[in-house]
């Protein structure tokens, strides 16, 4: 077997409202365009939930300010990272 | 039946007046649903859910604004997520009816959101709501037709989702009264974007309220903040609204023809329009691309509802985001301007006698450094985004420019950017006579302040000293003349941002005084440029 790739990334939401309903939706899709595995959470000790389920990732509540981190496990994890880390970094096009 | 007025907060500005409509709750008189076998529940549960996603789907395809798409974008996203059902088709494989078992996974969901403390996740439980209430219609194979609204009707509800919102016809909607509801919903968000009147908070209104044929209500959302249900107005009431209702409407349609026209008096004086801002989430994009930009952003926009000052990135994230909605138009962030009449509970002040004259503004910034200097720093990085200008409010002394500009030219030589454009409000006698000593870049008139530091009423007085509380009184008139002459000859851009520019008299005189900026509420930018558009000066 091929060992699978992990790759982890820390980021800094700077929406005014968060990690709320329209983010959210963006997020969520863009980590579904993906076959690797990507959970998120919220540092410093938030749970890790399915980055690919908006109603989890909705319920984390992260709020402006918060560090969250990302992790993808398996193909593509590589890019997986990046482009979430890209989309929180641009403040999810907004 | 005697007139009876339920206090509200005004979540959409406005005033209708129409017969009242009281939608019940939409699943509270549905029956309980007989238990059948587990394979067949589950079969049921995932029907209602995949017809809720149907529903919502046919209703994102028929609308076509930007913002309905959005929210009805996320709705459908959530009911397709297999996590929103996951704990209900659990309790149903374990013999739970479907109904019940849908309604507890759900009641769970919607309480980690009711309690938070940020009113914006809050919010959306009510989203949470409206998928809740849609999969039990479902289920209960509910095919009711949304409500027949007559013309003009007022709607009355508990509260109210944003797909039975959408679902309500627009043409006939006049406004909307909510016992419960907030300015954060998506409801309220959909309400500002259309026009259309809400009032949340009433509280319980008794089922009286609710009878058909009680005749037609009142409501009066035309003030910002406190607004008022009226049930069963009288005669004199009626008339009083009508009246402000029938001008309103011949007006608002010359002046919506002119929203997106530039400002110029008959004379042919072009007049810049930019806007006084809240909330910039309740100003749509057009708007403000029909406006010169933002000439008064009141900064507690970002304190609304909190129970901490925003920090640095919050703000550079807002003020950022803003500069690009505004797509190169210019924006003047007026700093927090808290204190006196504007007290915030993370800043706890000692008690004043007469707070109007104490510790506010500018004077409450420089005293409280952890308060100012994180707000410097984030307009000195968003200005480095486009023409981003910093105002401060209830300036007395050039000296308190002069300190705030040694903060400023610090801040911007550690984070290794330029300095902004600095300039004030002129709001106090003293910063109008002292205009030529200020070390400013600019300046901008608050008409309000002014007057009621000028004559010494206070601008929220009631009785004989409102009467004194007039921006058109001589003695107020002969300032602004000196303020405007000053900066005529000093060169020095000068705007008028005050409640003076969107009253029809005020507005005259504020022309006839040579002033060519105006900053007025979003609601009022037609209505301002039809009047100029009349002025023969």
């Amino acid at each position: 077997m091929r060992g699978a790739t992990t790759r982890r990334v820390q980021s800094t939401i700077t929406h005014p409202t968060g990690l709320h309903a329209r983010p959210a939706v963006k997020f969520t899709k863009l980590a579904k365009l993906y076959d690797a595995d990507v959970r998120l959470r919220g540092l410093p000790d938030g749970d890790w939930v399915d980055a690919k389920s908006i109603v989890k990732v909705l319920a984390l509540k992260l709020k402006t300010g918060t560090v969250v981190e990302i992790e993808a496990v398996g193909a593509g994890a590589e890019a997986a990272i990046a482009d979430l880390a890209g989309l929180v970094e641009r403040n999810f096009d907004e | 039946m005697s007139e009876r007025r339920y206090p509200g907060r005004v979540a959409a500005p406005g005033l209708a007046i129409g017969p009242l409509l009281r939608l019940p709750d939409p699943v509270g008189h549905l029956a309980a649903c007989s238990n059948g076998e587990p394979g067949a529940e589950r079969a049921r549960l995932t029907a209602a859910i995949a017809a809720a996603r149907d529903a919502v789907a046919a209703l994102a395809a028929g609308d076509g604004e930007a913002m309905a798409a959005d929210i009805l974008g996320f709705q459908l996203a959530m009911l397709e997520d297999p996590a929103l059902a996951e704990a209900a088709i659990a309790a149903v494989d374990e013999g739970a009816d479907a109904a019940a078992a849908w309604q507890a996974a759900m009641a769970a969901q919607i309480a980690v959101f009711a309690g938070d403390d940020d009113a914006y996740f809050r919010a959306r439980a009510t989203d949470l709501e409206d998928l809740r209430d849609r999969v039990l219609l479902a289920l209960y194979g509910d095919r009711s037709d949304p409500p027949a609204l007559a013309a003009g009707a007022v709607v009355l509800a508990r509260e109210l989702t944003p797909s039975r919102f959408l679902a309500l016809d627009r043409q006939r909607l006049a406004g909307v009264a909510l016992e419960a509801g907030s300015p954060a919903s998506h409801v309220a968000m959909l309400a500002r974007a259309r026009g259309i009147p809400l009032l949340v908070d009433l509280g319980a209104i008794g089922e009286a309220a609710g009878e058909p044929g009680d005749g037609r209500v009142v409501i009066d959302a035309s003030a910002t903040g406190a607004g008022a249900l009226i049930v069963g107005p009288s005669p004199v009431t009626l008339e009083h609204y009508g009246r402000s209702a029938a001008t309103e409407q011949t007006e608002a349609l010359a002046a919506a023809g002119m929203v997106g026209k530039p400002a110029v008096t008959a004379a042919g004086r072009r007049i810049t329009m930019m806007l006084n801002v809240d909330d910039p989430d309740a100003v749509p994009d057009d708007l403000l691309r029909a406006s010169d930009g933002i000439g008064l952003l009141r900064s507690e926009f970002l304190c609304l509802d909190r129970a901490e000052l925003p920090d640095e990135a919050t703000q550079y994230a807002a003020y950022r985001r803003l500069l690009q909605r505004l797509g190169g138009r210019p924006l003047i962030l007026r700093t927090f301007d808290i204190g006196g009449d504007k007290p915030h509970r993370a800043v706890p002040l000692p008690r004043e006698a007469n707070p109007f004259l104490g510790l506010r503004g500018v004077r409450l910034c420089l005293a409280r450094p952890e308060i100012f200097r994180p707000q410097l720093r984030a307009a000195i990085r968003a200005a480095a985004h486009g023409p981003l200008s910093v105002m401060l409010p209830m300036v007395s002394r050039a000296q308190e420019v002069a300190a705030v500009r040694a903060l400023l030219d610090a801040e911007a030589a550690d984070l290794g950017l330029g300095v902004p454009r600095l300039g004030i409000m002129v709001e106090t006698p003293a910063a109008a006579l002292t205009l030529d000593t200020m070390p400013i870049d600019f300046a901008s008139i608050g008409s309000g302040d002014l007057t009621q530091y000028v004559m010494a009423a206070a601008r929220d007085a009631a009785g004989p000293v409102a009467a004194l509380a007039d921006p058109l009184d001589p003695a107020v008139r002969r300032l602004l003349r000196l303020v405007v002459e000053t900066a005529r000859q000093r060169r020095l851009p000068l705007s008028l941002c005050g409640d003076m520019a969107a009253d029809r008299a005020g507005l005259e005189a504020v022309l006839a005084v040579g002033l060519e900026q105006l900053s007025v509420p979003p609601a009022a930018l037609g209505r301002v440029k039809l009047w100029i558009s009349r002025v023969n000066g």
